[in-house]
């Protein structure tokens, strides 16, 4: 046991440790279960849980002891894990941290979680999300903010956790569930795991099936996990990943042994520093930060290439356009007649306008007006159809690279986690934040983001491993040898169970 | 791209969305900058550049032309803010009268 399990006990393992106790019968799926409940609770003023379920976690829980106990384990029997609440849980409120979805509760189990179920996981809870997953901070929610659980030094102010899978982050990093899922469409999963210290992990688009997950932009929107280590995300791409027929653009290829994968070193590997993002005022420390993870790599045995990915500057306003874009389309469906908030009105399009006027927030609205126009007629070309093939020579670029390179090495976010509240009457630089993780999600590729370092007040920083498509297993391998020369043991301030 | 007032409202309409008109004046500031600063890929060459509408493999798979889910009609009103519980309209999703 690590240290930290000393301290707080059974939430204070890893996935892999729980999973090897739960094996070994030294605790029951029953007790792990009501541990983190407990932690859970404690964990409120967070507010990373949007709905709690705690007996279904213990009746998931009881069901795990009893195939554990007639030798019928399966890969993740008993492991408690707080899902995002994009993601559709048949029986269970799912709401997108939208007002419009009030009262949602889906007859169907998105795949991913159904997935998650069959492997024996326990669900926790939903987690807190920007509104439609529109958002970096975890603030545009229906719900309320997310407290990020970490401080800077000397100073009590809340951050945000990055968003737009602040809750799960929050929730992990707090030891409040064990792992988490969450989605990525421009950083969604990478930037908040930046900001609480965590590992968080991308999938290639079509590795994790997206029926069920509530659209927010189809060609963009990444199902993955979040955890504590790279191993423990893993252990959960490897029960979310895999083929799904009602996913059309889900991926039929086998789904290999991520775990089996680590362990196995990069000597030999070839890693690419793309030297475009050195980008102009970008903070001295994460520079720095990202140099020495070069050097880490360089002495696990790794090659450092310099490589140029020429239009990534371009790629936050492409995917300002494609985004909103599919936002606008895939958002028509909120209309006050099959689910969620109806606000009555004197016609139908009364209905429509009202519902919508009151259901969204503002940052979703604007998003859905960016993308009506620039669909509207006379405007298509000159946006959509441009941000499509500025993202076609995003892509090429990355083609281009991968056949001098193996994986890519990257800051994730060009900063650390900011205070609630800041950045939110400026659009602009609130998207900025996923300047480092938007070109990713455009080419569809596998990235990962591990907690490398602390910033100069005490917060962490995470550093972007990027690969080619469908090789997940050499971005945990590379994604493994910086957690491991990064040693980073430092916590966050508030830990569920360990008081502050 | 500058965008006025008249431009937003009729955008909010396109979306279905009621915008106060206090509301419009802000919108159409905030949208103008953001639209601005999008304006930039203008400076990338994209002549003979093929839109990419998809990183997933080219072409949609196909299935049998068969019937592979269905009958689930209270479990798709169940979610309805209204929906009729009996009569001719049960099993409808239930709106504001649309023809006279």
């Amino acid at each position: 046991m690590s240290a930290l399990a000393a301290l707080t006990g059974l939430t204070g393992l890893t996935l892999a440790e729980a999973r090897a106790g739960l094996r070994a019968r030294r605790f029951s799926a029953h007790e792990l279960a009501a541990a983190y409940i407990a932690a859970m609770e404690q964990a409120r003023p967070l507010n990373a849980y949007i709905t709690e379920t705690p007996e279904r976690a213990l009746e998931m829980a009881a069901a795990a002891d009893r195939r554990i106990a007639k030798g019928e384990g399966r890969p993740l029997d008993g492991i408690p894990i707080a899902v995002k609440d994009l993601f559709c849980t048949a029986g269970t409120l799912t709401t997108a941290a939208s007002h419009i979805l009030d009262g949602f509760t889906p007859p169907y189990e998105a795949t991913v979680t159904e997935k998650l179920w069959e492997a024996g996981a326990v669900l926790l809870g939903k987690t807190n999300l920007d509104e439609f997953a529109m958002g970096s901070s975890t603030t545009t929610s229906f719900y309320g903010p997310t407290e990020n659980p970490w401080r800077r030094a000397g100073d009590n102010r809340p951050l945000a956790p990055g968003g737009s899978s602040g809750g799960s982050a929050a929730a992990v990093a707090a030891h409040a569930a064990l792992g988490a899922t969450g989605t990525d469409t421009g950083g969604s999963i990478r930037q908040p795991a930046s900001f609480c210290g965590i590992v968080g992990l991308k999938p290639t688009y079509g590795r994790c099936s997206r029926w069920g997950v509530v659209a927010y932009a189809s060609s963009l929107d990444h199902p993955g996990p979040l955890a504590r280590s790279v191993r423990d995300a893993a252990i959960l791409l490897g029960a979310m990943a895999g083929h799904d027929p009602k996913d059309s653009t889900s991926a039929p290829l086998p789904v290999p042994d991520y775990e089996a994968a680590l362990g196995g070193g990069i000597k030999g590997l070839r890693v690419g520093i793309p030297r475009e993002y050195r980008a102009p005022g970008m903070p001295a420390e994460i520079e720095a930060l990202w140099q020495e993870g070069a050097r880490w790599l360089r002495e696990a045995g790794a090659e450092p290439v310099d490589v140029s990915l020429k239009l990534s500057r371009y790629a936050l306003p492409a995917y300002y356009i494609i985004a909103p874009a599919e936002a606008s389309s895939n958002l028509a469906r909120y209309d006050g007649v099959r689910f969620g908030l109806r606000v009555p009105g004197d016609s139908l399009d009364d209905m429509y306008e009202l519902t919508r006027a009151q259901g969204f927030g503002a940052e979703v609205k604007r998003r859905v007006l960016i993308g009506t126009y620039v669909l509207s007629a006379g405007y298509y070309d000159a946006y959509y159809l441009k941000a499509q093939k500025v993202r076609a020579l995003i892509a090429r670029d990355f083609t281009a690279a991968f056949e001098r390179v193996d994986c890519l090495l990257t800051p994730t976010a060009p900063s650390a986690a900011f205070a609630i509240g800041d950045h939110s009457d400026d659009p602009i630089a609130m998207y900025l934040n996923d300047v480092f993780t938007i070109p990713a999600n455009l080419a569809g590729l596998p990235a990962i983001s591990v907690p490398a370092g602390l910033s100069a007040d005490g917060l962490p920083l995470g550093l972007q491993v990027i690969g080619r498509a469908f090789d997940e297993a050499t971005v945990l391998r590379v994604g493994e040898a910086i957690e491991r020369a990064a040693h980073f043991t430092h916590r966050p301030s508030f830990i569920a169970g360990m008081g502050q | 791209m500058a965008l006025d007032k008249a431009e937003v409202a009729h955008i909010a309409a396109l979306a279905r969305i009621r915008l106060d008109e206090s509301e419009l004046e802000p919108l159409a500031a905030q949208l103008t900058r953001i639209l601005g600063w999008i304006e930039q890929l203008a400076e990338v060459d994209t002549a003979d550049v093929a839109p990419m509408t998809s990183v997933a493999a080219a072409g949609l798979p196909m299935r049998e032309d068969a019937v592979s889910d269905g009958g689930r009609r209270d479990a798709i009103l169940g979610n309805a803010p209204r929906s009729a519980p009996e009569g001719p309209a049960r099993g409808f999703f239930a709106v504001p009268k649309v023809v006279e």
